[in-house]
């Protein structure tokens, strides 16, 4: 899964001139979330063809990028997120930021982790359902 | 190629005695039509007659910048008004602007003095030149327009604004040459990028670059960025504009018109004059001025004349990059700072852009130095999630500038274009220390 970075400064009005461009260029967005420090802050977007989105931000001026998560897929009740984060935990597989996206009316769990390889073992070994684009 | 080598080229010996005959001529001149100098020099008892070599320069009084502020509008006109031509103003950020008048013969050798310039960085008459100094009272844009006609070049008088209407004239009438600030020059650059036009697409040859300090490493990023070789020129409105001094091929330090602008460089703090080589403030006496002629004008900016021959053949002296101004330095915690060491750091840094900007507060009594810095987007390419690249960035930066000036400072990164970048001098500081 491919998920949009974007580098901005931590004060008013950043946030909506990036949802902006990206509503100006029609992209769909699926999840978003923001990691801040007093200073700057970064926002992660699940969106529909993260390239363009990001080739969209950079002509805008922005700096952004554009790196792969995985996005597990979770079933709508209590305990869904804390029994697939387990499974990672268990394994010693850390995650480096987690957050949840709804693609196409479906809950998925979107993370980093520290160790790719292992995590698509995982992924594999336990039937997960990844979403892939 | 040398436009006037009888002049560029002169022995030194001649040249001396050219440049003593002509201050002989210029203090009577001035001693006889501006009253400020009459009364300064009588105050100091001194005449005329008592100048009679290029040496005894050292015997006149000095000007400033104050002193052309004193007398706004005309004091220091020497020219009655029938024989002036043109004015041109300088800046005034504070107080009055510096208005100057020029004569017919002044703009003649201006664009004299121009031509050798513009020679020097190999322009002729095949070349389409674009000048993207602002014009109107800032003498850039004329000063190199009238340069450009005399040498029977090309001249397109694009002026600031309008960048991508700029890029595509530049591509369009296959322009070889271009005037500008080095900072619009990037600016340009980055509009290009914005455009999808690239250097190759275009028949730049040659630049010239001033109004504003730019470093070494400036200069390879516009070489690179728009595809021509970068030269300086240097020149202030006070003593004509530009055309004051310019690089040969040698990139070897600036000749200066030594036979109209008389370089000396003093401390700024006794006023004493230095050796050849040592680093002080530059001053300037016009030679052959009819407008405002200046005696002595202290320009606040700091660099040295350079000792020895240039390989290129003329001997007229050269000035090294301008180090900073003397009036620029900020006292931070009682350190001396100049921003163009924060610009050689930054411009050391690939992930920084060479823009930036100072600003100077007092906090509980202790003065604090924040430097904001842009980050150019195309360092982060390869891919980041984390803000991690940035805060490393931001370390690296204050440790830099830590080793280099001696200070502790602040640093915050911004996003690109957020910092304003202006079309004609740059500024850099604010300082908001409100001193009792």
């Amino acid at each position: 899964m491919k998920q949009l970075s974007v580098f901005l400064e931590n004060k008013a009005g950043t946030v909506v001139e990036v949802l902006k461009e990206l509503k100006a260029a029609g992209v769909q967005l699926h999840a978003i979330s923001i990691a801040d420090t007093a200073e700057y802050g970064i926002c992660r977007l699940i969106c529909d063809d993260a390239q363009n989105a990001c080739q969209v931000l950079r002509s805008c001026g922005f700096v952004s990028s554009v790196t792969d998560v995985f996005a597990v897929r979770m079933d709508d009740k209590p305990g869904s997120a804390a029994d697939i984060v387990e499974m990672f935990t268990a394994a010693g597989v850390g995650l480096a930021y987690l957050y949840s996206a709804i693609i196409g009316g479906t809950p998925f769990l979107v993370f980093r982790t520290d160790d790719s390889d292992k995590a698509v073992d995982i992924i594999a070994s336990n039937g997960l359902s990844v979403a892939e684009f | 190629m040398i436009w006037n080598s009888n002049k560029e080229c002169m022995p030194r010996e001649e040249l001396r005695d050219l440049q003593g005959r002509r201050l002989h001529k210029v203090v009577a001149y001035v001693y006889h039509n501006v009253p400020f100098y009459r009364n300064k020099m009588q105050e100091m008892d001194i005449s005329p007659d008592d100048i009679n070599s290029i040496d005894d320069i050292v015997k006149l009084p000095f000007t400033t910048k104050q002193d052309l502020r004193d007398n706004y509008p005309f004091g220091l006109q020497a020219a009655p008004q029938s024989e002036i031509v043109r004015i041109h103003a300088s800046t005034g950020t504070t107080g009055n602007p510096t208005i100057v008048g020029y004569t017919r013969k002044d703009i003649g050798i201006w664009s004299e003095c121009m031509s050798r310039c513009l020679s020097a960085y190999g322009v002729g008459r095949d070349d389409v030149f674009s000048v993207a100094y602002g014009y109107g009272l800032f003498t850039g844009g004329l000063g190199a327009h009238y340069g450009v006609e005399n040498l029977g070049g090309t001249v397109i008088p694009t002026s600031t604004g309008n960048t991508e209407k700029h890029v595509r004239l530049l591509r369009d009438l296959g322009v070889t040459g271009i005037a500008c600030t080095p900072s619009y020059a990037l600016h340009l650059a980055e509009t290009m990028e914005k455009m999808g036009i690239k250097a190759s697409d275009l028949k730049l040859k040659m630049g010239a670059f001033g109004a504003e300090p730019w470093t070494e490493n400036m200069r390879k990023e516009i070489e690179s960025r728009l595809g021509l070789k970068a030269y300086n020129l240097y020149g202030l409105s006070e003593v004509m504009g530009p055309s004051v001094s310019y690089e040969c091929e040698c990139q070897d330090g600036s000749h200066i018109n030594e036979d109209h602008f008389y370089p000396e460089i003093i401390d700024p703090v006794t006023c004493e004059r230095l050796p050849d080589g040592t680093s002080g403030e530059l001053v300037f006496t016009t030679l052959t001025k009819e407008g405002m002629p200046v005696l002595r004008y202290r320009t606040r900016d700091l660099t040295r004349l350079l000792p020895g021959e240039c390989s290129c053949g003329r001997t007229f002296v050269r000035m090294d990059r301008i180090a900073g101004r003397s009036d620029d330095m900020l006292i931070i915690r009682g350190i001396n700072v100049f921003p163009s060491q924060v610009e050689s750091v930054l411009l050391s840094i690939p992930e920084c852009a060479p823009r930036f900007k100072l600003i100077v507060d007092r906090v509980n009594n202790l003065d604090t130095l924040t430097v904001q810095v842009e980050v150019r987007q195309d360092y982060f390419a390869q891919g980041f999630d984390t803000l991690s690249p940035f805060t490393d960035l931001e370390k690296l930066v204050a440790a830099k500038l830590k080793s280099v000036l001696s200070i502790a400072a602040k640093v915050q990164i911004k996003t690109p274009g957020t910092l304003a970048r202006s079309e004609g001098k740059t500024k850099f500081v604010e300082d908001r220390r409100v001193l009792e």
